[in-house]
């Protein structure tokens, strides 16, 4: 056990594993996590707080972890790497892990550009990439980039993103190699929806056996009206969504009965796919489907915290 | 490689020189004449607006290349009607700015924003291409700079917004983690990519505070 939270034992015991993403508010209000803490926890194994996504201001990922952590759930810290250097990332490693956040993600994150202060300096000081490979070297030779040592424990369980649906395409499997090699230990894909391609994908990194050495959970996203779907597809970059799914919900009497439809035939096919080892689920704005989505699945109970089967 | 720059908006330019009522106007005949934004007949249109708005020129010029040391000779036999003027209203870029500000005492104030060091793609089209930041990768990234051409600078990229080979931030902006993986898989050296870069010393960019190199002789 690098870390011994209890994503990394659901997932090293070979269990099929849920995570959920939980955006924090544009606020103060400790309640807005603590709901969300309250719906999620009997439906997931760990859920992942964003980091201003979008570039959009919201309450920190380290407070919102505290939050969920006072709640009993698990959290995932995600990090990204536009907003602060390699002084106040590492610094805030090391406050995580006192506060008993294990569980980390590392991003770049979206340009300052698609947020609410475009204006703002992008930092920058490293990639997600190198960021994960930072986290492997605090923990595993306890020292800081500048090969000063750490003092202490650092228990980390570290993940990492990647977009099957983003060019070019087969270049993308070798950033994955990348990421696996700088030491990431899990990692959540951008939302599915395109079988095809991510099917080829899984192909693809089965063939070099890399879900051997790393966890793969696939990304998850509800989308509950037509609208929604028509906006992903045409202004967030690298999500497809076919025209099929598009048309269905454009065609259904109740969009969101359709939307929730979708999402279960997507999980069923993305568990059918050798090398899957769980889904997280990214119901933005839409937190009270998940715990549908995962009994329906089938995915219930999950496995308790700490007695998972070694 | 040349000074890129772009108008200031007149009231901001405007507002710079609020105080001040007599104005003397700089040219460049380098890169602000290429570019149609400190030339001669943009300075002869910044004069009429500066009239138009109740101030009085004094006098104007256009330094051939402002940047350069000759500045000092251009500015001295212009001495009577810079000395007229409360200030003097600049439109080379901040090089040239800063190259005037070196033998005048009179407030120098930047009607242009230098936006990038860069270069003329095709006729028109300016792109930068070179930040200088003092740790030099093109080696590695078949000659396409990704400190520069991404828009997050990324050491390991492309992000997962690299959609039919342009940049998420900007779909007229082609990713340039894309043109360096399509240049490395044509030399037949794309598992160069597969090393993770590491960590940047930004100690020789910006970070550092002003560089300076003094060479021995």
């Amino acid at each position: 056990m690098k870390a011994g939270t209890n994503l990394e034992k659901v997932l090293t015991s070979g269990q099929f594993a849920v995570t959920a993403e939980a955006g924090p508010p544009k606020g103060t209000s400790a309640r807005v996590v603590q709901q969300k803490a309250e719906i999620l926890r009997p439906y997931c194994d760990a859920v992942n707080i964003t980091d201003n996504q979008t570039a959009v201001v919201r309450m920190s990922s380290l407070a919102g972890c505290v939050l969920l952590k006072q709640q009993d759930v698990e959290p995932v810290m995600q990090m990204v790497t536009r907003d602060r250097n390699r002084i106040a990332l590492q610094s805030d490693v090391l406050g995580a892990i006192a506060l008993g956040i294990n569980n980390i993600l590392c991003l770049t994150g979206d340009h300052q550009g698609f947020g609410n202060h475009p204006a703002a300096k992008g930092v920058f000081d490293m990639d997600s990439i190198q960021l994960i490979r930072v986290l492997k070297n605090m923990r595993d030779e306890k020292k800081f980039i500048c090969g000063e040592d750490i003092s202490g424990e650092v228990p980390l369980f570290i993940g990492a993103v990647e977009n099957p649906f983003a060019d070019p395409f087969e270049f993308r499997v070798n950033r994955l190699a990348k990421k696996i090699k700088a030491g990431a230990d899990f990692i959540q894909t951008q939302a599915v929806y395109d079988l095809v391609r991510f099917t080829k994908w899984m192909e693809m990194v089965t063939d070099r056996g890399l879900d051997k050495q790393v966890h793969i959970l696939a990304g998850v996203l509800p989308i509950k009206a037509a609208g929604m779907a028509r906006y992903m597809r045409d202004s967030v970059p690298g999500i497809n969504v076919p025209q099929s799914i598009t048309s269905r919900l454009e065609d259904a009497k109740n969009a969101k009965e359709e939307g929730l439809k979708i999402t279960l035939e997507i999980i069923e096919h993305i568990r059918t796919l050798p090398g899957v080892h769980g889904i997280h689920i990214m119901a933005v704005g839409w937190e009270e489907i998940i715990p549908d989505i995962v009994s329906k699945a089938g995915l219930l109970p999950r496995p308790v915290s700490g007695k998972v089967p070694e | 490689m040349i000074s890129i720059t772009q108008p200031k908006p007149f009231e901001e330019v405007l507002e710079s020189i609020s105080q001040d009522q007599k104005i003397y106007l700089v040219g460049c005949g380098t890169c602000t004449t290429t570019q149609h934004t400190g030339g001669k007949a943009e300075v002869l249109a910044m004069k009429e607006k500066l009239e138009t708005a109740g101030k009085k020129v004094t006098g104007w010029m256009v330094i051939p290349t402002a940047c350069d040391p000759l500045t000092q000779q251009a500015l001295a036999v212009n001495t009577r009607e810079i000395e007229a003027a409360d200030s003097i209203l600049a439109m080379p870029c901040s090089f040239g700015i800063l190259t005037i500000a070196l033998y005048t005492s009179k407030p120098v104030y930047p009607a242009l924003d230098t936006i990038f060091i860069g270069k003329e793609q095709s006729p028109g089209n300016f792109t930068e291409a070179c930040i200088q930041c003092g740790g030099c990768v093109l080696g590695k990234t078949a000659t396409i700079c990704p400190i520069t051409r991404c828009a997050k600078s990324l050491f390991n990229g492309p992000c997962g917004g690299s959609i039919n080979g342009k940049c998420e931030v900007n779909p007229n902006t082609p990713c340039g983690w894309q043109q360096i993986i399509d240049r490395l898989t044509a030399q037949g050296r794309l598992d160069q990519l597969d090393e993770i870069e590491p960590l940047k010393d930004w100690s020789t960019s910006l970070s550092g505070g002003p560089r300076q190199i003094i060479l021995e002789s």
